[in-house]
């Protein structure tokens, strides 16, 4: 039996080492644009896009496999910063008509499950088991996390309310001929 | 334009523009006293900057010149009751503000008797030192009343820092109709060249120039008088629009440029307007924060255009009751000039530290018929670029503009635009330059701060993966010691059992 296990552990050891040794020598170096994009993606991992995470997001994009502006919560700033990484046009109309949101808990069907906040990828909802839980505005990027996982249908996204602070001046109507 | 003139062109300050006057409308009237109306609505909100902080509560009794709110920060100001009465209520109410939307103020109303609070009252205020002045200024709220409103103390301390030679005090008030400076001037120049004085004083600076568009003599000849035997200069500088915008005074008095993109501090220059001076004087000298202003009010729809001392946060239909009402039904209102000034919704709005002018205009004024048609095609004339004041290019940045290049306009230079409105004045085909402008710097401003907000969320996500990690990690260590726990006690357990076996058998 001692022998049984011996040489099937030094037989384990040394491929294990083996395989060690060719993890670093032949590693594959992963595409640089990867983590580069990665960087400006929100890293809230929220899953809107349609891939699994930012990370497969990211990848995505490197391949060219989904367009700059796949990030709803990033918004238009990350889509313009996303076309200028990888040299692609686009057209940041289309990310300007979703209005940017946040989310919102309504007081009155919140039962303080706790569900929302530890769902939350960026801590941005406050709450304790049965008291009312609240949005920190400033931190929540409308990922709707909180929305799928609320089970009085409480949480909802609302579009961010204009201040004075935020408001400005739209764009003037379109003229007839070009300027 | 005759030759010698057109050779003589390329000395002169570039670009501007010579809108009609009408400031003979309300420039003779002296300035009047605003009876006190019946309630005040002071914004929180009248500066540059974060807002000030509530200090008071509902029922609060306040005397005049009486912390209402604090300063809200690094770049703010404080905000004091206009007048000695009962704080009625605290909440939303419409701001004036072209969006018309509501911003947090406090509603007093007047007891009458107008009552100030205690204060310091110095018979030598050079006696204080440069910081001393500079933490009064900051302490009587008072802003930038050029229309600015940007802290007058963050500018002195900044001012202190870079060291300033020249402090230039701004009587330029080019904007058409508007006349509170040039009132200002002509009654209380006594008080504004103490004010010139204590500033100069609190900024190190050794040289005071006053700049005074030739349009107005009268104001010249008392500053003169009231200047005379001390170091400050009365410079009489041509009128045409925007003498006032602060870096074209400065190019004219001293001939030195600001930098693009840049401060005047850069260049050693230091400029508050004349009414700020006004304000410096009775903060330091009678210890009275801010708490009214001269305004305009004029247009031909006012039945006795004049100028009014007005307390902070009486409506501006006060302000139009007190000039005889509205003869017709005004096309248009304004609050400020004509061209740099916004759009009122209505006259239930409060005046603030920077409302200069209120206006109410006729269609004949504004030019209604024209202003109806739709802005027609740009066809190259370069009138615009004639005008700017700053240089640049207003037909190619609206261009790009409206291509949703916002980019291409920067680098055209867009964060030079001041919005004067000078080649919207001009353009034949009434396109809406300068609104262009304003949205694409809004826009700008936006991406700016999501930019900042995407980088802090990040930061939130990170440090939330970093501590589930961590959460996990620890659980699986307790699991851990949990069950080495159990083995060690159940080792004992048998090692007793053990034992007391081996007991029994002895």
């Amino acid at each position: 039996m001692f022998i049984a296990i011996f040489s099937l552990t030094v037989l384990g050891g040394a491929l294990g080492l083996f395989l060690g040794y060719a993890a670093r020598r032949l590693k594959v170096e992963g595409n640089p644009l990867v983590e580069e994009i990665q960087a400006i993606l929100p890293g809230s991992q929220c899953g809107q896009c349609g891939f699994p995470g930012c990370a497969g997001a990211a990848r995505a994009l490197a391949n060219g496999a989904a367009p700059a502006t796949l990030c709803p919560p990033g918004g238009r700033e990350v889509a313009a910063l996303l076309a200028a990484k990888l040299g692609v046009e686009v057209n940041l109309s289309e990310v300007k008509n979703a209005v940017p949101r946040i989310a919102e808990v309504q007081e009155d069907l919140c039962i303080g499950c706790t569900k929302c906040y530890k769902a939350c990828p960026t801590d941005a909802i406050m709450g304790a088991a049965k008291q009312i839980h609240a949005v920190f505005r400033e931190a929540c990027t409308a990922c709707g996390k909180c929305v799928e996982v609320c089970p009085t249908e409480a949480t909802r996204l609302i579009p961010v309310p204009v201040t004075l602070q935020s408001w400005y001046w739209s764009k003037p109507a379109m003229q007839g001929t070009p300027a | 334009m005759n030759p010698l003139s057109s050779l003589f062109s390329s000395f002169r300050a570039r670009g501007g523009v010579h809108p009609d006057g009408r400031k003979d409308l309300s420039a003779e009237p002296p300035i009047r006293l605003l009876p006190m109306p019946p309630l005040l609505f002071v914004p929180l909100q009248q500066h540059v900057g974060a807002p000030a902080r509530l200090s008071v509560v509902v029922g609060d009794l306040v005397l005049k010149g009486q912390l209402i709110g604090a300063s809200g920060g690094n770049i703010s100001a404080p905000v004091h009751a206009p007048s000695s009465g009962r704080v009625v209520a605290i909440g939303d109410f419409p701001s004036p503000h072209p969006s018309g939307l509501p911003s947090a103020t406090v509603t007093i109303a007047p007891d009458g008797e107008d009552r100030w609070i205690e204060a310091d009252v110095l018979d030598d205020p050079f006696s204080l030192s440069p910081e001393e002045i500079s933490a009064r200024v900051g302490a009587a709220g008072i802003v930038g009343l050029g229309g600015a409103t940007f802290p007058s103390a963050v500018k002195l301390n900044l001012s202190r820092k870079s060291g300033i030679a020249t402090l230039i005090v701004n009587g330029g008030e080019c904007e058409p109709y508007l006349t509170c400076d040039d009132r200002l001037m002509r009654e209380r120049a006594d008080g504004i060249v103490e004010g010139i004085l204590l500033i100069a004083h609190a900024a190190g600076a050794k040289e005071m120039l006053v700049g005074i568009e030739d349009n107005k003599p009268e104001a010249i000849a008392a500053m003169r008088r009231a200047a005379a035997g001390t170091k400050v200069q009365i410079r009489v500088v041509p009128a045409m629009y925007p003498m006032g915008w602060d870096k074209r005074m400065i190019q004219v008095l001293t001939g030195k440029e600001v930098p693009a993109e840049g401060r005047s501090a850069e260049i050693g220059v230091l400029v508050h307007n004349v009414a700020t001076a006004w304000a410096v004087r009775e903060a330091i000298r009678f210890g009275r924060p801010l708490v009214s202003r001269v305004v305009t009010v004029s247009g031909a729809a006012v039945a006795a255009p004049g100028n009014l001392e007005v307390p902070i946060g009486a409506l501006a239909a006060d302000l139009i009751k007190a000039c005889g009402g509205l003869l017709s039904d005004p096309a248009r209102l304004v609050l400020g000039g004509p061209m740099m000034g916004t759009q009122l919704p209505h006259l239930n709005v409060p005046m603030v530290k920077g409302s200069s002018g209120l206006l109410a205009l006729t269609g004949k004024e504004i030019g209604l018929r024209v202003a109806q048609n739709s802005p027609a095609p740009c066809i190259r004339c370069s009138s615009c670029v004639r005008a700017c004041p700053a240089g640049l290019l207003p037909l190619e940045m609206a261009a790009h503009i409206r291509a949703a290049d916002l980019s291409s306009a920067v680098g055209l230079g867009l964060k030079d635009c001041i919005g004067c409105g000078s080649c919207s004045y001009v353009c034949p085909a009434q396109i809406p330059l300068v609104h262009y402008f304003n949205y694409a710097k809004g826009e700008l401003a936006a991406l700016e701060k999501a930019k900042l907000r995407t980088d802090a969320t990040r930061k939130l996500a990170d440090s939330r993966n970093e501590r589930m990690a961590r959460v996990v990690r620890e659980r699986e260590e307790a699991a851990r010691l949990r069950v080495a726990k159990k083995a060690a006690a159940e080792a004992a357990k048998a090692a007793k059992t053990a034992a007391e076996k081996a007991e029994v058998v002895a």
